[in-house]
């Protein structure tokens, strides 16, 4: 099957007067169809990842890849207007916070509407429709009402599902999710994973997904990345994780506390700096 | 428990908010007792009037009913300083809750100041060791921190009044789990160092089990459960609502979502 993403030797830098940050290093994976998870801790590179894929890091940032290609078509060559056609419409990126990520000053429903527009021609009483529908279909259960809201009006976890709609409208082939529900309460946070999931086997999207709680991310993916320092530690299927070798990711497991048993004392991630390759 | 333990008393208390029909009640008739040196955890989803039991305990919101004593006196309406010298809070955001043109030394001498506390020089270093930030960090400013850091400091502002007891709200579900759990066991060290009583508001069952001797489940303003650490880890919980926020801490299970339930 034709990959829906290749990622090769992909190398982020953001360089200051004092020094250069390689947040990135040479991260490599193909995905299809599937459920990716990529973990780390913050600062382990995982967002500035899901943002050059995107084509969204700006200036000072350099993103440098041997090969970075979307479903055949090459994203390092891409100029505006095919970034313009790709970003929203085939690629679809939800980000952590709703708070800082709807418009404040414009109501839910008008913002889905004009992704909804933006992306394929239609009238305005049909996007209205879509809409509605797809509010719907994130299980809000007052469509009407939450549509002609304000942001601030709503809850965390209902700016979530109205950000989640608003990037599933254009029906996008891949969906990055970065760390969008780790606001949120656990049951409203698996509920908008079901969702999500619902999507991807019924209408065949890529997921991938960014988080730093990895039991989450192994119940939930299908295959993980783990992330420390810009680099990859360790790719895993999801079901395989507990058996995983790294260190690292036996202390991401490890390090959370637990409802099954009581510890006094949770064990802290030790970080080494010898696994990261020198370059 | 023997009177003379119990360092919180809530009974019957209620807030609301609005009048006529706008009117809210986030908290109905929820009555707990914290006895000294215990931490007492408070789990239920946003809006369930968690954290607002404990601003109506540090006296932020007015009471509608009921009543709130600690260490055995009754706090009615406005509070003093000397309130404050014994209740302190801890609040969710680090990145919200310290000043950005604050230095950290600078934020540690405010609650010095004023409480008219002597020796504010030895006091500040000796809590930014204690919270395991080191003297170097006296003079930044909290956008030179990381989360995990600046989380630190809200403790460090906390304790350095030597107060008895510490309101936490959800102090750890805006870090990483790696910090977290460094956080976890900090408030752990702390409180065994000082003698210290907690209440710990959060949505992740996993950790209040892991903190507090005794929970309390919220729904909708009101208490449905309450529990002590050994009945949960033995599955002994019963309301419903416990039991599915129980099963929603195992990961993501398909099959299991379309069971949840919304109690109202």
């Amino acid at each position: 099957m034709e990959p829906l993403l290749t990622v090769e030797n992909l190398q982020v830098s953001f360089t200051s007067h004092h020094r250069t940050v390689d947040a990135v290093r040479g991260l490599s994976f193909t995905m299809g169809r599937e459920k990716l998870g990529i973990v780390g801790e913050s600062g382990s590179g995982k967002s500035v990842t899901a943002r050059a894929i995107l084509g969204l890091v700006g200036s000072p940032g350099k993103v440098e890849a041997e090969k970075l290609v979307f479903d055949g078509q090459d994203l390092l060559a891409a100029d505006p207007a095919t970034w313009r056609s790709i970003r929203g419409r085939r690629i679809a990126m939800v980000m952590q916070d709703p708070k800082f990520s709807l418009n404040p000053v414009m109501k839910v429903g008008a913002q889905i509407v004009e992704a909804c527009r933006a992306h394929s021609k239609m009238s305005r009483t049909q996007a209205r429709e879509e809409a509605l529908a797809m509010l719907r279909a994130v299980q809000i259960r007052n469509a009407e009402r939450v549509f002609h809201l304000y942001p601030h009006q709503v809850s965390g976890g209902m700016g979530q599902r109205i950000m989640i709609a608003m990037m599933l409208i254009t029906s996008p082939d891949l969906l990055i999710a970065d760390e969008p529900t780790s606001a949120l309460d656990v049951t409203v946070q698996l509920q908008l994973l079901a969702i999500m999931d619902d999507l991807v086997s019924q209408q065949g999207m890529g997921l991938i997904f960014i988080s730093h709680d990895l039991h989450l991310v192994a119940s939930f993916c299908d295959r993980v990345i783990i992330m420390y320092g810009g680099q990859v530690m360790e790719v895993c299927d999801a079901a395989e994780l507990q058996n995983a070798g790294h260190p690292y990711t036996q202390g991401l497991l490890s390090c959370m506390p637990s409802i099954d048993r009581k510890q006094q004392v949770l064990p802290v991630l030790q970080r080494q700096e010898a696994w990261l390759n020198k370059m | 428990m023997a009177q003379q333990d119990v360092m919180i008393d809530v009974q019957g208390l209620g807030v609301s908010f609005g009048h006529g029909s706008a009117r809210v009640d986030a908290v109905r008739d929820v009555s707990f007792q914290v006895a000294r040196g215990c931490s007492y955890g408070l789990v239920g989803e946003s809006g369930s009037g968690k954290s607002t039991v404990l601003k109506a305990l540090c006296g932020l919101y007015p009471l509608q009913g009921g009543s709130i004593a600690i260490d055995g006196r009754a706090c009615i309406g406005r509070r003093n300083l000397d309130f404050y010298r014994q209740v302190q809070m801890v609040f969710q955001d680090p990145y919200g809750s310290l000043h950005p043109r604050h230095t950290v030394d600078r934020v540690l001498r405010e609650p010095i100041t004023i409480h008219k506390l002597e020796r504010a020089e030895s006091r500040i270093r000796e809590m930014l060791v204690d919270v395991g930030l080191g003297l170097d960090f006296r003079f930044r400013y909290s956008h030179q921190l990381s989360g995990g850091q600046r989380q630190r400091v809200a403790i460090a502002r906390a304790l350095i009044l030597k107060p008895k007891i510490l309101l936490l709200d959800e102090p750890t579900s805006a870090l990483d789990v790696s910090v977290q759990a460094e956080m976890l066991n900090l408030l752990h060290r702390l409180r065994e160092k000082y003698d210290l009583t907690y209440i710990l508001v959060s949505h992740d069952l996993a950790v209040v089990a892991h903190m507090c001797d005794r929970l309390g489940v919220m729904v909708n303003g009101r208490m449905v459960e309450t529990l002590s650490d050994v009945s949960l880890l033995n599955g002994q919980a019963t309301h419903p609502y416990t039991r599915q926020l129980i099963n929603a801490c195992h990961g993501y299970d398909r099959k299991m979502i379309d069971g949840f339930v919304r109690y109202e």
